[in-house]
């Protein structure tokens, strides 16, 4: 008769165990909780200080994260969403899922952050990539009269992609279908995601890909390979802001705000550079990661606010395609 | 088993089969939403998508013939091996096949340096004809393989008859090839164009820009920056009336020869000298080379990154094999009762197109309608595994079934009335009769889909848990994070677990026979 009773007893204090120790389940990409992502890190560092598990549940990229976010609806055990960018923002303010952030961090973003919703953890300027040994073009307009090859990503299908199709709108307005006709003969092919383009480019199949400023010092810093560059263009280059928003419906909402506070905090900043290949959104402390100041720095960054960028895409997508398709 | 069994257990089958393919259609059709109509971008692109699926499944078949003939009357060393081979490139990773044809094919490929060297201009292979390419490399070989199951086929009575009546090589094709082709070959085109059909990223990566968009793309767009649920599924379905008209186009054209049955001996066709053996020496060089070139390109580039592997990849390869070796034998059990029915009882042809819906659904659409039914009632990370095991097994289901249908027919239509003469019925029947003569295409359809289960990322982004990711989506994740050099040794382990997956299935069921 004994075991049984203490088998409850065992029970009873193991459940109260587990409720004290409350799960904050954050919604984020693919590449943020693989192992050589922040996630770990980041999942490491805070659960030393929260007293709480942190789980991450990954879904593709950010718009696919979009998409989870919107099939899972109000019925969501998510508290966080990690990994929307400014292009996907307005939409997902939109499901009405979303709360404020109540934050005022100090950030180190090329220009002012106001959204009541959505905090910025990393962002980086978008810029094609490519070898230092090439003369890069300085503009849209140089890039497309030259015979330079490119790959970019399908707007329709990637952020980086919907980005370059942000980028020449906020760049050239009502010119961009012109300049996506001049670029046709430049484009070598359109690729579903980032990571085909990047592959596709360093197989040798185009001179410049479409990336981000950050990611020579990949190669630089994990690969002690200094052969890749950035170019920065006169127009400006449009800017990548990642962001993070608190669910309304969570249950651990004052948890979900620690977290948040915690991912602008120089423990988590720091660790961003060199995981997620981006700018921490808050300078930490000890500045940026060796071999960042090797980086290129465009003059100009663009950004189409939420709302605009939202109420323009479809519009841009179909100049897009009519430019391309001929 | 008893003698309705059949019959019922694939009346089963085929209704589960059906709600496992329409009822997520189903679900993500109803979902509230924008709903928004089909416009004239959407039709241009299927009108790419059945044209470049067509293309390339007559492309892929026209190689295929004279490839699986020579490999049928030849004998040379290292055949066994070639025919082994031919499954490699349809195991890849898509992205992996893809930089390994750009490797020979590419802008700075051996071909256009080559032709650098040679001081003529470059070819470039984005466009229709990339597309094409890159289609017949990953599904001639399977083509190749479901042809040359019809040859080998071939009772040896018919050709000892064909010799005595003193048939020379024309003859025997009038009267013995083209009428075994004619039963074979809507089956091997009609499985590569429904393949084609649903291609996403060759199309894209190849295509060379937005002219070149499919159904497929649209309904990604559909479902992750619109969040058009109604419209992704109306393209959806699209999508599998196209292939249903392709069911039915097959379906007017497959005509079982019915010559009767064979004693087994072993008869090797006849191997006409001269000009037709270069000509088969030719057609199986050209095959292998073709596929070789890029398979090696993608060694390669594996080689220097298996010696980096991240941990991650192992725990990832565990749960692909897992995922393979449930969902293979489900598949092909399924797939085998399916054929049996078809095969036995008249007035079942409505099972085909049951059985082929699986390839013509949107992998998307399914993933994301099995996410809304499961979402609220279980976490959908925790049944990962099972969700992933029943879709592979479904989405492998069409292509075992294809591979053991036209078998199955010529077994009842030859030993149906004998074995009902001696009341073989039941296990019985199972043991001695299908088991046995059906070896050889059920050890290549275990084997086919339990190397496409390790290969295939499916719907298992959706579901996967923090842990628990299979092999490619740990490759796709490599490559998202700039470790191309990893990804490409990951890659290279994911075919090699997946070619040896269908190596021993292959090997198992070639064992015993005479080929």
């Amino acid at each position: 008769m004994k075991s049984p009773m203490f088998a409850a007893g065992f029970l009873a204090v193991a459940s109260v165990a587990q409720a004290e120790t409350p799960v904050l389940n954050v919604l984020t990409y693919d590449s943020f909780v693989s192992e050589w992502g922040p996630g770990p890190a980041i999942e490491k560092a805070f659960e030393a200080e929260c007293g709480c598990d942190v789980v991450f549940t990954a879904a593709g990229d950010g718009a696919a994260l979009l998409a989870r976010v919107q099939l899972e609806g109000a019925k969501t055990d998510a508290d966080v969403v990690l990994g929307l960018d400014t292009n996907l923002t307005a939409a997902a303010r939109a499901t009405g899922l979303f709360a404020a952030h109540g934050q005022t961090p100090d950030l180190a973003l090329p220009l002012a952050w106001t959204d009541a919703d959505f905090l910025p953890y990393d962002w980086g300027w978008f810029a094609f990539v490519h070898n230092k040994t090439l003369t890069a073009p300085t503009s849209f307009k140089a890039l497309a009269e030259s015979d330079l090859k490119i790959v970019i990503q399908d707007p329709r299908s990637s952020t980086p992609g919907l980005g370059l199709l942000m980028w020449v709108k906020a760049a050239y307005g009502d010119e961009a279908p012109a300049i996506w006709a001049a670029l046709a003969d430049n484009i070598v092919t359109v690729t579903p995601g980032w990571s085909e383009a990047y592959g596709l480019f360093l197989e040798g199949e185009a001179d410049l890909v479409l990336s981000y400023t950050t990611s020579p010092a990949y190669h630089l810093i994990a690969e002690e390979d200094d052969s890749k560059t950035a170019a920065v263009f006169e127009e400006g280059n449009y800017l990548q802001v990642e962001v993070m928003g608190k669910l309304a419906a969570s249950d651990q909402s004052d948890l979900a705000d620690r977290f948040m506070a915690f991912v602008l905090s120089d423990a988590a900043q720091e660790i961003l550079p060199t995981t997620n290949w981006m700018y921490p959104a808050k300078l930490p402390t000890a500045g940026l990661p060796k071999g960042f100041e090797t980086l290129v720095q465009p003059g100009k960054s663009l950004l189409l606010g939420a709302d605009e960028a939202e109420a323009a895409r479809a519009g841009a997508l179909e100049e897009w395609r009519a430019a391309l398709s001929r | 088993m008893a003698r309705r069994a059949v019959p019922l257990g694939a009346f089963a089958t085929a209704i589960g089969l059906g709600a496992l393919t329409l009822g997520p259609l189903a679900v993500v059709m109803m979902q509230a939403g924008g709903g928004g109509g089909i416009t004239a971008a959407d039709l241009a692109a299927l009108r790419f998508t059945v044209t470049q699926a067509a293309l390339s499944a007559l492309a892929s078949v026209a190689c295929a013939v004279p490839v699986a003939r020579a490999l049928a009357r030849r004998r040379f060393p290292g055949r066994r091996l070639a025919i082994a081979a031919l499954g490699a490139p349809f195991l890849l990773p898509v992205i992996v096949a893809v930089l390994g044809l750009l490797a020979i094919f590419g802008r700075s490929g051996l071909i256009n340096r080559g032709l650098e060297a040679l001081g003529l201009p470059e070819v470039s292979i984005y466009g229709m004809g990339g597309v094409v390419l890159a289609h017949v490399f990953l599904n001639m070989p399977l083509a190749t393989r479901m042809i040359l199951q019809g040859w080998q086929a071939v009772p040896g009575e018919r050709l000892r008859l064909a010799e005595s009546l003193g048939f020379g090589p024309g003859a025997i094709f009038r009267h013995i090839e083209a009428p075994m082709l004619r039963d074979v070959l809507p089956g091997a085109l009609l499985a590569v164009f429904a393949i084609c059909l649903t291609s996403f990223a060759v199309v894209l990566v190849l295509g060379g820009g937005p002219g070149a968009t499919t159904v497929e793309l649209a309904i990604y767009q559909a479902v992750r920056f619109e969040f058009d649920l109604p419209k992704a599924a109306t393209l959806a379905v699209m999508q599998v009336l196209a292939c249903g008209a392709a069911v039915l186009l097959a379906g007017l054209f497959t005509v079982p020869s019915g010559f009767g049955a064979g004693l087994d001996r072993a008869v090797a066709l006849p191997r006409p000298a001269g000009w037709r053996r270069l000509l088969d020496a030719a057609a199986i060089a050209l095959a292998l080379g073709f596929i070789a070139a890029p398979l090696l390109a993608v060694g390669f580039r594996g080689l220097p990154g298996l010696m980096a592997l991240p941990s991650a990849v192992w725990p990832a390869l565990a749960a692909s094999l897992t995922v393979a070796v449930l969902a293979a034998p489900l598949a092909v059990g399924a797939a085998l009762l399916l054929a049996l029915a078809l095969a036995v009882a008249r007035g079942w042809r409505g099972l085909e197109p049951v059985a082929m819906l699986p390839m013509a659904g949107s992998s998307l659409v399914l993933g994301t309608g099995l996410f809304l039914l499961v979402f609220p009632f279980v976490s959908p990370a925790r049944v990962a595994l099972p969700v992933t095991v029943l879709v592979t097994a479904v989405m492998a289901l069409p292509f075992a079934f294809r591979i053991l249908l036209p078998e199955v027919r010529v077994l009842m239509a030859d030993y149906g009335r004998l074995a009902d003469a001696l009341a073989l019925r039941g296990w019985a029947r199972l043991r001695w009769l299908i088991l046995p003569r059906l070896r050889r295409p059920l050890g290549f359809a275990l084997g086919l889909t339990g190397a496409m289960a390790v290969g295939d990322l499916g719907v298992i982004a959706l579901f996967a848990a923090e842990k628990g990711a299979t092999l490619p989506l740990v490759v796709q994740r490599l490559m998202g994070a700039y470790r191309t050099e990893a990804a490409a040794g990951a890659a290279l382990l994911l075919v090699a677990a997946a070619f040896a997956l269908f190596w021993i299935c292959d090997w198992w069921g070639r064992h015993g026979s005479d080929t």
